[in-house]
């Protein structure tokens, strides 16, 4: 009998630990799917973030480092820097990349660093239970932003993919979507691009995933799909918004 | 090689080169910045890199990242912005990660002063970062001891898996002296099967990490960690002793402090005052077995530092109340003259 659907090989064969109906287990499968249509499971080195991925060091076959909340890109540069020959990708969520180390995310784009950064966005914190993340969009209500975020109060969510793509050390930034098939197929595509850049050592490449959070939400995770292209979506526009390479001066 | 006139903080430098750490992440700040900037200028011909990070936190991180690889690395910084490394340091910690971290010690609290202090003895020995924690914690007194010292805690650093640190001060690390960088010991060093760069193919998986959500696990790993502190006490305690054979009055002193130190004691000796030094090496693994030792002849003790009593706490704790423990110190980026500590000695002579 042929085998049409498997385990990706760069995926651990454990239970992960997510909330049903989040999507943070689609994404852990494309990169992993990604890892393996390259052959680079032996190359590759993971940088788990602090936030509900927390605990991708243990989901992914790769060699994996567990970094500080935010510090995942200054980890990246150090061990990409000093192993040119390793693919480097952090995976990191909103509060991680945009809030505690939008330093180290700024810097190590506009530096060029050739790495992978993906970048899970769900407007929330949710480790901790549903706090306001530097995403989370306005009126929207969280345990922080109980009356809904107010852009008087608690100012506006930053727009990454925008944000980067004016970096001159930014190959790739694409906002990409998996609620549903066609947005996963371009997520994947996505993502591949964003290792071949790496492979092809084109600069820092960042694929932002707008992802659902049912349980912070408070919704079942088919409205939160809804949700996500009721809100999220017009917010944050889908696309590619810098396709390219870093800008380098000669060796 | 015969030796060459090199500020503190360039020997720190070439001597991190001679050891074989070709790369270094830091940030700019006084009076330390002479070490990024000269491995700056050497790193590129060497097959190295120097990058300058977009901040302390950025620095720390990055040197992780490279360790985690299993690469030698270091960084470099001065009291306020070891404060900012504090938390890569636990990280690096948790995560049994060799690196070296200099702080060129400068006044504090807050923003303080450029000029040399030993106020962060309580953050280098005590207090750096969360969590149970130890760093080797190693302080020269002369610019042949920035090499030498610099040197030594990468191989110390490797050979027990946990971060070293060196602690100078602002006056090391600006004056010049003459050092010889052929003199440095090598050591035997165990290989690094733990590093995450690639399985190849050719093993399991490596993790580096300092999250154990499950407390039992995160006690194990700790105490698993104390057992290597353990054997760093045992085995690594450096000190110097000065004309202890016969004092009644020991000075305990380090770092530039312990110069003055012992000038003081030679022109109190002149006067028949009895007095000696122990100057620590090591701050962590703390020398308390001699200091106990000592309290069994000598009669006093003074700490000198340039702080408001910092190292005090540990020689009170190793003389263990067999002896008076007396503090003299100069803080705020003042370093205490020879007179000021002759005068100390010679009241506590006449008491």
């Amino acid at each position: 009998m042929k085998t049409v659907f498997d385990r990706p090989e760069a995926l651990s064969d454990v239970p992960l630990h997510y909330c049903p109906g989040c999507t943070h287990g689609i994404v852990h499968r494309l990169v992993a799917e990604t890892i393996d249509e390259f052959g680079i499971l032996g190359n590759t080195v993971g940088i788990a973030p602090v936030g509900c991925s927390v605990f991708a060091y243990n989901y992914f076959e790769c060699d994996m480092i567990e970094a500080a909340h935010g510090r995942a890109p200054a980890v990246a540069t150090g061990l990409k820097r000093t192993h040119p020959d390793t693919v480097v990708i952090t995976y990191q969520g909103d509060g991680d990349l945009a809030a505690i180390g939008t330093a180290e995310t700024v810097h190590a784009a506009t530096r060029g660093e050739n790495i992978t950064v993906i970048f899970i966005n769900n407007c929330i914190y949710g480790m901790t239970g549903g706090q306001m993340a530097p995403t989370t969009i306005p009126g929207q209500v969280t345990t922080t932003s109980p009356y809904g975020r107010k852009r008087n109060v608690q100012g506006s969510p930053i727009r990454v993919c925008e944000m980067l793509s004016t970096l001159d050390g930014v190959a790739l930034a694409a906002r990409v979507s998996v609620d549903c098939p066609k947005n996963i197929l371009q997520a994947k595509k996505m993502i591949k691009k964003a290792f071949q850049n790496q492979i092809d050592k084109k600069g820092f490449s960042i694929v932002e995933v707008l992802s659902t959070c049912p349980t912070n939400w408070g919704l079942a995770p088919k409205d939160a799909l809804q949700w996500l292209r009721d809100n999220m979506i017009p917010y944050y526009p889908l696309g590619v918004y810098k396709d390219g390479e870093a800008i380098r001066d000669p060796e | 090689m015969s030796k060459v006139l090199m500020k503190g903080n360039e020997a720190i430098a070439e001597a991190a080169i001679a050891a074989g750490c070709v790369y270094f992440f830091g940030y700019p700040i006084t009076p330390q910045t002479e070490v990024a900037e000269y491995m700056a200028k050497r790193l590129p011909k060497v097959g190295g890199l120097c990058l300058q990070a977009e901040s302390e936190v950025a620095a720390i991180n990055m040197l992780m990242g490279a360790s985690a690889g299993g690469t030698r690395a270091m960084t470099s910084s001065s009291s306020p912005g070891v404060s900012l490394k504090s938390e890569g340091i636990s990280y690096i910690a948790g995560c049994d990660l060799p690196c070296l971290v200099v702080n060129v010690q400068r006044g504090g609290p807050g923003l303080g002063g450029i000029q040399p202090s030993q106020q962060d003895y309580y953050q280098a020995t005590r207090g750096v970062g969360h969590g149970d924690l130890r760093l080797i914690v190693l302080a020269p007194s002369s610019v042949q001891e920035m090499a030498s010292l610099t040197a030594e805690a990468f191989d110390l650093a490797d050979a027990y898996r946990m971060p070293a640190m060196l602690l100078a001060d602002g006056a090391l690390g600006q004056m010049m002296e003459p050092v010889d960088f052929s003199v440095f010991p090598k050591r035997e060093l165990p290989e690094k099967t733990w590093a995450t760069n690639g399985t190849k193919g050719q093993r399991k998986k490596n993790i580096v990490n300092s999250l154990f959500i499950d407390p039992n696990e995160l006690e194990n790993s700790i105490r698993a960690r104390y057992e290597r502190y353990a054997k760093v006490e045992e085995n690594e305690v450096r000190y110097e002793e000065y004309m202890t054979d016969d004092a009644d009055i020991i000075l305990v002193a380090f770092g530039i402090t312990a110069r003055i130190a012992k000038s003081a004691i030679a022109d109190m000796r002149k006067t028949g005052i009895k007095a000696g030094l122990l100057r620590p090496i090591t701050l962590w693994p703390f020398p308390k077995k001699k200091l106990a030792e000592l309290a069994d002849t000598a009669k006093v003790f003074l700490s000198v530092e340039m702080s408001m009593g910092q190292m005090v706490d540990d020689v009170r704790l190793a003389v263990g109340g067999k002896r008076p423990v007396h503090f003299f110190g100069r803080t705020g980026g003042i370093i205490p003259s020879v007179e000021e500590v002759a005068e100390e000695i010679r009241k506590l002579a006449e008491a």
